[in-house]
This record gives structure tokens, C-alpha cells and sequence, in this order.
């Protein structure tokens, strides 16, 4: 399979007097279907990394390809509409929407793409809601759900527009192990069941190991690619 | 579009005490619009009222020897000319003398066609006493006259021409137009009494029309064009209109219209200011939701949408409570502020059209407050959410 997202060169300087460069070089694809994991230390780049991965950053120099189009050449609304359409995105502190229940959470990204709401969606986000366990809560607001199920809750609502590519920064970042365990083995489920490619940022070695490649950030540069073989 | 207004109508639930202050605060703000300009609106018409609402708003005369003589022929031109004008009656006025156990006074003799005259000085509604004149050589006289000189109904009373001939007429009844001047030397009968007592022959000194009530203040228009027919008539008839002869009373209620405006664009300036500084700050609060939002893929434009139905919102509410407490004041002052007679302290003119207005400018003016914060939220950028965290 050819490769789904592709870094070509990327280098990142933020400041404008006092300029700092966060990313050095970096070349990477990324195969459709796959699993990796991207570790490194905390200041390390790997959250501006993945922010220029999910078109929410841009590179100072270097292409970002999403199939086969260069980023850079695409205005505010079309990126708004592919990160819509292609992307889902799990961020370490949820953000969820706290003015709406976890189901209409889960169903947000359809409705920013789509006028009106058809059965059959509302039906695969009840659906993917059951898949990560939180039928029983999804009318509740998101501010009384605990860490682990808003955190399932936006993986789910990552997973309703069925995108090619998940971005997940420090998913588990602040659960406990039981609920970081029983995420990493949802994540595998649906990237064995959808065929979901996922990028998974961590600085948790652990976790790391359960991804088919890592990628090692060191001071902005890869310091290792690793390859598992299955 | 939808789902713009869903996240407008619920970070407005969600702060709902800040929402309903919100609302409170532009419905004060129209309220006093409101129950300002119902105020000056009712105190220019009652002023107006009071002062050219019995009285001719446009007038023709006579500047060669006072008379007209083809009057019936000048009344049809001119209500063909203009169709604003709603009443037209011809008058001859003179000046007699009367006279009672050696006092005397100078009254304006008025003789009318009584039934056309009533269309413009209601005699019968300020009738306090008698009747009307049913036949020539009766007079109605005010009441100030019937006290200085002791009269009552049926009395009969010496006048005296200004060529010092004496003529008897009988007082029909007496009025009170609460205004001192015609009370006291207005002597009104019917057209061929003072026709017979002067030995004229069918010829009035002016013919008065009134305006619509609503179009008194096009009453210079209308006079135009009442002299434009009545030129063919004769060409010695001036006409003459209320709006020059009362260019004090115009002035002042040209300058409270202007400063009941200026109030009321200040308090719309305010509430404006108001609501753009709380949306302002509400973008802020909801900056986390917005970035999220836009990480998800939300267009710009439904981003600023989303500030722009928080305005339109909360203006329809503010709207809404301004105009019920508007009324509400409105009423509460003209049931509770009243003179000793029980009429209203200061009568208010409700005007339908009006309020409407008023609540459509709040409305308005509450899209234009949540134009700053829709556009703030438009160029919010969703990575300095990410990246704040």
C-alpha cells in the first residue's frame, strides 16, 4: 500500500528575533493502515510534529503530502474540510465540547461537514460509542464523565467520519494504566477492524512497543525508526 | 448554518445567568427608547393638539376688500386640489361691541355654516351649556363672557356695530375651549346672522380648511397647492397656512424632537458597546471550544456564524423584554401619574410602528456589537488552543 501521509524535509522555527528551531529535517511516510507510535522527551518536537502532520501547524520550510497534494498550496477552507473529512484527532486533554452531551460530542465532525444528520449516522455513533463502552453514558454531558470515558468519548467522535488517518497526541497522557490498557487495545481493535491508520504520540516507551513502528524525536531530528516485523 | 446556531443557542444555556443579564440590559435600553419617545411623541401631538386642533390649518382671504364673494365656487378647488384637506368651511368675521348695564367689551363676531364649521371646531363637544344656534339671530358665547357679563341661556344681548348701530340677538348656549381668547370674545352664530347685521350680501372674509390629523405638518404643501387652484378663481386670494404663523411652537418641537433622538441613539450607542464587550469576552471563554471546532474541520465563516446568532439572539430577547417593559412603564405612568382630573401628568403616544422600529434597531444593532467577536472567532487560529493547553 502506498503511503497515506508524507514529511518531505520539514524544518519548524518559531520567533521571529529570537528564533528557536524545533524540527530539524525531518522525512518520514507514513504507509495506509498502519500503526505507529512517535516517542520522544517532553520539548523533544513531537507535538508540533504531529500539529504539521493534522495541517493544523505549517512547516517554516518542507511539504507536507496528504495523498499525493502538497499542503501548502491549499486555502483555509480546504484544509478545514480535508482535516474534516480525512483526520481524526485525539488530543491529550479530550476537548470535548462541554455545552453538549457525549453523543452529539461524537457526532460534531459530521455535522460541521454535513446540513442534516441521516438515521445511519446517528446509528454508528451509538454504535462506536458501544465500541469504546460508554452506551450507558452517551446522553450525559461532557462535564460528568470521568477522564477515561471523555477520553473514549473522543475517540470515538475521532472515528466517526470513518478517516483514513487517526492523529493521537498523549491519548493516555494523564489516565490511569488501567484505562491507558484498555485504550491502546480499543485503538489496535479499530486499526484491525477499519484498516484506520494511526500516529500515535507518546513519550511512554511502554505504549510505544505496542505499535508496529516507532519513531524516535531527539532534539528534533529522528533519532531512531524502527521497524517491527510480524 | 444549523449547527452554528445549536453551538450559539448553547454556550448562551450554558452561561445563563450572563445571558439573561445580557438581555436585561438591552431590554432596559429599548425600554427607555421606547418609553422615551412614546413621551415627547404624545407631548408634541398634545401640544399640537392643543393648539391647531380647533383651528384652521390652512386659511384663504381676501387682500382687496376682505371678502370673497364666489366662496362655494374657491372651497371646490381647493378640496379638488388636495385631497389631504378634510374639512373646509367659510367664515365671516367682524368686530361689534356688547353691551350690558353700561359695561361693554369688543367681541369677534364668527358667523359659520355651523354644520361644516363642526368639522373643524367640534362646537357641539364644547358645548358646556344650551344649545346650538337652530335659527339666525342666535349666538353662542364662552363662558369668560358669560361670567363678566351674567348671562344664561335665552338671555337676549345688545351688540353694537362698529358704524354704531345696535342689534339684538338671543344667547343659544355658551362653550369652553379652556383656551382664555375665545372664551372670553368669541361670538359665534350662523353665517346670514352676521351677513344681516353688517347688510352684506352672500360674501365670507376667509374660508378655513383643516389637514388630516396625522398630515398636519405638510399643511405648507398643501396650502401650495390650494393656491395653485384657487389662482384661476380670483387673483387677489392669499393663502395663508398654521406652520408660518407659529414658527416659536415649530422651533420647539423641532429641538425636542432632536434631543430625544440624540438621547435615544446614545442608549442604542450603549447597549451596542455593552453587548460587544460581553460577546468579546465570550469568545475568549469559548476560545477552547472554537479551536476545537475548527481542529474538527469547522469553516471560518460558520465560526463567526456562531457570534453572529449569539447577537441575533440575544437582540430578538433584549427586543422582546424592552418592548414589554417599555409598555409596561408606559402604562404604569399613565395609570399612576395623574392631574387632579385623572387625566395622564403627560399623555404618551403608543405608536405600533414606532416600537416596532425601536426593537428592530436593537436587533439590528446587536448583529453589528456581535460583528467584532464573529470576526475575532474567524481568524482564532486552532493551533494556539492546541498548543496553550
Amino acid at each position: 500500500m502506498g503511503n497515506i501521509l508524507e514529511l518531505k524535509n520539514i524544518n519548524k522555527i518559531y520567533g521571529t528575533t529570537v528564533k528557536t528551531q524545533v524540527l530539524y529535517d525531518i522525512n518520514l511516510g507514513f504507509k495506509e493502515g498502519s500503526f505507529n507510535s512517535i516517542i520522544g522527551q517532553s520539548g523533544s518536537g513531537k507535538s508540533t510534529l504531529m500539529n504539521i502532520m493534522g495541517t493544523l501547524d505549517t512547516p517554516t520550510s518542507g511539504d507536507v503530502v496528504v495523498d499525493g497534494v502538497i499542503t501548502s498550496g491549499m486555502k483555509a477552507s480546504q484544509l478545514a474540510s480535508y482535516r474534516n473529512q480525512s483526520i481524526g484527532f485525539v488530543f491529550q486533554f479530550h476537548y470535548l465540547l462541554p455545552e453538549f452531551t457525549a453523543l452529539e460530542n461524537v457526532l460534531m465532525p459530521y455535522r460541521i461537514g454535513h446540513k442534516t444528520v441521516p438515521k445511519e449516522t446517528t446509528d454508528r455513533a451509538k454504535e462506536l460509542m458501544k465500541l469504546v463502552g460508554l452506551e450507558k453514558v452517551m446522553n450525559n454531558n461532557a462535564t460528568q464523565m470521568s477522564g477515561g470515558q471523555q477520553q473514549r468519548t473522543a475517540i470515538a467522535r475521532a472515528l466517526l467520519n470513518q478517516p483514513k488517518m487517526i492523529l493521537a497526541d498523549e491519548p493516555t497522557g494523564n489516565l490511569d494504566s488501567l484505562s491507558t490498557e484498555t485504550i491502546y487495545e480499543l485503538l489496535r481493535d479499530i486499526n484491525d477492524r477499519f484498516g484506520t491508520t494511526f500516529i500515535i504520540i507518546t513519550h511512554d516507551r511502554r505504549i510505544a512497543e505496542k505499535a508496529d513502528r516507532i519513531i524516535e524525536i531527539t532534539d528534533g531530528r529522528i533519532n531512531l525508526d524502527l521497524l517491527k516485523n510480524n | 448554518m444549523k449547527l452554528s446556531y445549536q453551538i450559539a443557542t448553547r454556550f448562551l444555556k450554558s452561561a445563563l445567568t450572563q445571558t439573561l443579564i445580557i438581555i436585561l440590559g438591552i431590554g432596559i435600553g429599548v425600554s427607555v427608547q421606547i418609553f422615551i419617545g412614546s413621551l415627547i411623541q404624545g407631548l408634541q401631538k398634545s401640544l399640537v393638539n392643543t393648539t391647531i386642533g380647533n383651528a384652521a390649518h390652512v386659511s384663504v382671504t381676501d387682500d382687496d376688500d376682505g371678502f370673497i364673494k364666489d366662496y362655494e365656487a374657491v372651497i371646490r378647488s381647493a378640496v379638488d386640489a388636495d385631497d389631504r384637506i378634510v374639512a373646509a368651511s367659510p367664515v365671516l368675521n367682524a368686530s361689534v361691541l356688547i353691551e350690558k348695564d353700561g359695561e361693554s367689551q369688543s367681541l369677534l363676531i364668527r358667523g359659520f355654516d355651523l354644520q361644516r364649521a363642526e368639522d373643524i371646531y367640534e362646537f357641539s363637544e364644547y358645548l358646556v351649556e344650551g344649545a346650538m344656534p337652530n335659527a339666525d339671530g342666535k349666538v353662542l358665547l364662552g363662558v369668560i363672557a358669560r361670567d363678566n357679563f351674567e348671562l344664561s341661556v335665552g338671555d337676549t344681548i345688545s351688540l353694537i356695530t362698529p358704524d354704531k348701530r345696535t342689534v339684538e340677538c338671543s344667547v343659544s348656549g355658551f362653550f369652553d375651549y379652556k383656551v382664555a381668547a375665545p372664551n372670553e370674545s368669541w361670538c359665534i352664530t350662523t353665517l346670514p346672522t352676521v351677513q344681516a347685521i353688517f347688510e352684506l350680501e352672500d360674501v365670507v372674509s376667509a374660508i378655513e380648511f383643516q389637514v388630516d390629523q396625522d398630515l398636519v405638518f405638510e399643511a405648507d404643501a398643501v396650502a401650495k397647492n390650494v393656491a395653485g387652484a384657487i389662482a384661476s378663481d380670483s387673483d387677489t386670494l392669499i393663502v395663508g397656512e398654521w406652520k408660518e404663523a407659529n414658527g416659536q411652537l415649530l422651533s420647539g418641537l423641532q429641538g425636542q424632537s432632536i434631543s430625544s433622538i440624540m438621547i435615544q441613539v446614545f442608549v442604542m450607542i450603549s447597549v451596542v458597546l455593552g453587548i460587544a464587550s460581553v460577546l468579546a469576552i465570550s469568545v475568549m471563554q469559548k476560545s477552547r471550544q472554537i479551536g476545537i471546532l475548527k481542529a474538527m474541520g469547522i469553516q471560518n465563516g460558520s465560526s463567526s456564524l456562531i457570534f453572529l446568532f449569539q447577537g441575533l439572539i440575544l437582540g430578538i430577547f433584549g427586543a422582546i423584554a424592552g418592548v414589554l417593559l417599555g409598555l409596561g412603564l408606559s402604562f404604569a405612568f399613565t395609570t399612576f401619574a395623574l392631574k387632579p382630573d385623572g387625566t395622564p401628568v403627560v399623555p404618551l403616544y403608543i405608536d405600533p410602528a414606532f416600537i416596532a422600529l425601536s426593537a428592530a434597531i436593537a436587533v439590528v444593532a446587536c448583529i453589528i456589537a456581535s460583528l467584532i467577536p464573529a470576526r475575532k472567532s474567524s481568524v482564532l487560529n486552532p493551533i494556539d488552543i492546541i498548543r496553550n493547553q
